[in-house]
């Protein structure tokens, strides 16, 4: 039993960890089905992470903080979008760019309104995202087995985080189902395809760049006032570009995405829970050794595991009309 | 016949006599390039009506306009009578015009349903979409002889089928005008008469068939109506029974052009290039040549016929250094070459092998470099001593060159990217054949290029056998082979599956051997193979500007 609730903990601290990853994922799903290679989802996952705070901070709503870290992704993507979709420059090199304008300005930002080093206030439980209690999750905690699987697992996350988990049937039902995600899919394979049939390549492509703006932005405002109590720097530590691996890991498929986010937020709460354990023959790990488990797994999924990942087509390549 | 979806039914009141289209005084620049010059063109209703001219006429972007892809400077359009503005394609096809592009519009990966419906969805939800096209589409099969699976997916279709999921594509939009671009290009010759027989079968049900093509024997063969178009302009419309292919190749080049090649018999001399039991396998490990064994003499053009995709281009890659050989042997001059390894195209070279590579813009010139450096390429080590490199030597080579093979604009500082398809051709051909090698490879050697140039390349190449050069050319166009060759081999699968007399071969029986179909009868497979350029490939080359800069612009 006690290796059971061990287990549920750490499957607890899975969901919590994987729900920044999901978001992520989903929104670079949107914008690479779309033909729009967006590295620039650690940047924007980061900027909206400060945003969130920030406003929450000032203003002590979490609902203005949500509303002001997707404003800060709408915003990124909005340049991302003007430069890849309107100017065709490099997708790669916007994003970088993205990612390098959030990192400074964050910090930037965070030091002259707060002057904390580049950290926002601590937010109180009012100016959090609070988790949510499922009805009856109390009273059906004893019983064994099912009742710590609802009371603890699944019940007991913020709303953010059950986001996160609509996130995927809807995202599986609007790529595979509706007429957009029809275009959507076609135009990361072959826009001309589209554009032939007298529809708006540009327009599709920012409409996708919108809902990833809203998916990440939700990511970020989990990560600094859901997750933890205000912004830090550097908080997203590489989840954005976790997700992108994640995405080819999962083929651009929404539920292999989900799977997969899982799956790396699990090594993640694995990490946690494996530090200072002593483990027979090699006694104790250095922390930093058992931290740097996640990666590597990543390394190696990626570079083995995964056999042939098709991309979307005409991803990263800006569409021209003219000859 | 049960007609689907035409919206065109409103403009039924409109007389028989109504042309279908109606063009008046189009204009079209794309920067300084005068691509379409006061353009007047009547197409009648009910007819199969043809368009030629060279690469770089204007027929494709005079058919871009009509299609709303590319706006006019100038002009107008009457569709049935009426003017109207045509703002986007969406617009187009609201009006009943629909158009197959030379390069598909298709997204590979999905289904021929799909495709269909793409852009055409009725509802938000693809559920009755795609219920409704699956019931229209088994209709419109049963009326024009259209049949294609509708789950199949694109990429594991035939490019005959994939052009048919692009015609219904336009009917299912309710098209009465149908474009076709260049619609035989990578057709073998039964999927390109099908082709014809589905055109007519359209013409007679009362549609308007617009059929953009240089393939003169396509126009003879199925127009009601030809027009021909030069530098933009529109030279002039004739009545197909009433013209003739040399009047129309003198109106497309605006002077007296031979179209059959003149030679003399060869004298072969003794074996030059000799492949004995060769296999080659693609990027994938599949074996793509199969055993295949031939020689070529001096003085003697030796042509290798076959449907794209059948092995030819992983030969062409063998022989001349750029892929290894799984088994087999190579032999030069009587020497076994060695071919193995990145440099066994140097070493090719070296020997005395020329190579004038299948696709120009991939393997024979770097369109971002300069005239003159494309001129000197893979010998650069002859131009200058040590590191240095003697630029004033190449440059002197490369005007030479220029005027020895009339390349135009004669410019060698220009970029390789602004010169026309012939004059890259001409580029590459001067660079390879002015080397004296002792065997030259061609593939497709007028692949894009106008009747112009193809008449003077198909003079050098003559001229190089009768220098006493082993020639061995490989090429999809039929007619080339059999113009130039003194002896045919057909590919196909890998194997070769017959050789022939170009002076006795009938074309029926090439193009049965070509589809695999032997004597005995059997046909071993499919005949065909996908190319290893797929057509999406090919699409995003065209998207990439920097690429695209070296189509189609006229010098």
């Amino acid at each position: 039993m006690n290796y059971f609730n061990d287990l549920i903990l750490i499957l607890d601290s899975t969901v919590r960890l994987a729900v920044p990853l999901i978001l992520a994922c989903l929104a670079g799903l949107y914008s690479e089905r779309a033909g729009i290679v967006d590295i620039g989802l650690e940047g924007k996952l980061l900027g909206s992470a400060f945003g969130a705070a920030a406003v929450a901070a000032v203003t002590g709503s979490p609902w203005l903080g949500l509303f002001a870290g997707i404003g800060v992704a709408l915003a990124m993507s909005g340049i991302h979008g003007l430069a890849s979709i309107n100017l065709k420059g490099n997708q790669t090199i916007s994003g970088v760019a993205l990612n390098f304008l959030a990192a400074g300005l964050t910090t930037f930002l965070g030091q002259s309104w707060f002057h904390r080093g580049g950290m926002t206030p601590q937010l109180n439980n009012d100016q959090r995202f609070n988790p949510i209690v499922l009805p009856f999750a109390p009273e059906l905690a004893g019983v064994p087995i099912l009742g710590p699987i609802y009371s603890e697992l699944i019940s007991g996350h913020n709303i953010l985080a059950y986001a996160a988990f609509v996130a995927v049937p809807i995202t599986a039902f609007v790529l595979f189902q509706t007429r957009f995600g029809l275009r959507l899919r076609a135009v990361g394979e072959n826009p001309k395809a589209l554009d032939t049939a007298g529809i708006s390549v540009t327009l599709l492509r920012y409409q996708a760049l919108i809902i990833t703006a809203v998916l990440v932005g939700i990511g970020g405002t989990y990560l600094s006032i859901a997750q933890s109590a205000g912004f830090n720097n550097n908080m997203s530590a590489g989840r954005g570009y976790i997700a992108l691996a994640a995405l080819i890991f999962a083929k651009w498929k929404p539920w292999p995405a989900l799977l997969v986010c899982l799956l790396f937020g699990f090594l993640d709460a694995l990490q946690f829970r494996l530090q200072g354990i002593r483990f027979p023959v090699i006694g104790e790990v250095p922390v930093q050794a058992i931290q740097v488990l996640p990666y590597v797994l990543t390394i190696i999924l990626l570079a083995g595991f995964i056999g042939r990942a098709v991309a979307p087509k005409a991803s990263g390549i800006p569409y021209t009309k003219e000859r | 016949m049960t007609t689907v979806n035409t919206p065109s039914q409103g403009l039924e009141t409109a007389s028989a006599s109504t042309p279908a289209i109606e063009l008046r005084g189009i204009n079209k620049h794309f920067g300084p390039v005068h691509a379409n010059r006061d353009i007047d063109l009547v197409i009648r209703r009910g007819t199969v009506h043809g368009i030629v001219g060279e690469n770089g006429a204007g027929k494709s972007t005079l058919m871009s306009i009509l299609y709303g892809f590319y706006t006019a400077d100038s002009g107008d359009i009457f569709v049935n009578g009426t003017k109207q503005n045509i703002t986007d394609s969406r617009h187009a096809l609201a009006l009943g015009i629909g158009m197959v592009h030379q390069h598909f519009m298709l997204v590979e990966n999905f289904t021929v349903l799909e495709n269909i419906v793409l852009g055409a969805e009725d509802s938000a939800f693809l559920r009755p979409t795609l219920a409704k096209a699956r019931a229209q589409l088994k209709q419109l099969a049963t009326d024009y002889g259209l049949e294609v699976s509708p789950d199949a997916i694109i990429e594991d279709l035939s490019v005959g089928q994939q052009q048919r999921v692009e015609i219904l594509k336009a009917l299912y939009r309710g098209a009465d005008i149908l474009i076709l671009d260049e619609p035989t290009g990578v057709l073998t010759p039964a999927e390109a008469d099908h082709l014809f027989r589905i055109l007519r079968t359209l013409r007679d049900e009362g549609k308007t068939v617009i059929l953009i093509t240089h393939k003169l024997r396509e126009i003879m063969a199925i127009t009601d109506e030809v027009s021909v178009m030069r530098q933009g302009a529109m030279v002039k419309t004739l009545e197909t029974s009433k013209t003739s292919p040399t009047e129309l190749a003198e109106a497309m080049v605006g002077r007296r052009v031979l179209l059959r090649v003149e030679k003399g018999p060869a004298s072969p001399g003794k074996v030059m290039l000799e492949v004995k039991n060769l296999v080659v396998a693609d990027d994938f490990g599949i074996p793509r040549v199969k055993d295949v064994s031939f020689s070529v003499r001096a003085g003697e053009i030796v042509g290798i016929a076959g449907v794209s995709g059948n092995g030819q281009s992983e030969l062409l890659e063998s022989i001349t250094g750029m892929r290894d050989q799984t088994a087999g042997t190579v032999f030069l001059n009587g020497q076994p070459l060695s071919l193995d390894g990145d440099d066994g195209a140097a070493r090719a070279r070296a020997a005395g092998l020329a190579h004038v590579p299948e696709d120009r813009i991939r393997m024979g010139l770097i369109t971002a470099f300069e005239e003159w450096e494309n001129t000197i390429l893979g010998y650069q080590d002859s131009y200058g001593s040590g590191p240095g490199l003697s630029i004033a030597k190449a440059k002197a080579t490369a005007k030479e060159y220029i005027a020895k093979f009339d390349i135009r604009p004669s410019n060698p500082e220009l970029k390789t990217a602004n010169f026309s398809g012939g004059n890259q051709q001409k580029i590459v051909l001067a660079r390879e054949m002015e080397r004296d090698p002792d065997v030259l490879v061609i593939g497709q050697p007028t692949r894009g290029v106008d009747i112009g140039a193809i008449e003077f390349i198909h003079n050098e190449i003559i001229k190089m056998r009768d220098e006493g050069k082993a020639i061995l050319l490989v090429s999809v166009e039929l007619d080339e082979i059999r113009s130039l060759s003194d002896r045919i081999i057909v590919i196909f699968d890998g194997q070769i599956v017959g050789e022939a007399d170009p002076a006795t071969a009938d074309e029926g029986a090439l193009g049965l051997l070509m589809a695999g179909v032997t004597e005995q009868g059997h046909s071993p497979g499919p005949g065909t193979l996908p190319d290893h350029v797929t057509p999406i490939e090919r699409n995003l080359t065209e998207m990439s500007p920097k690429d695209n800069s070296a189509r189609d612009v006229s010098p």
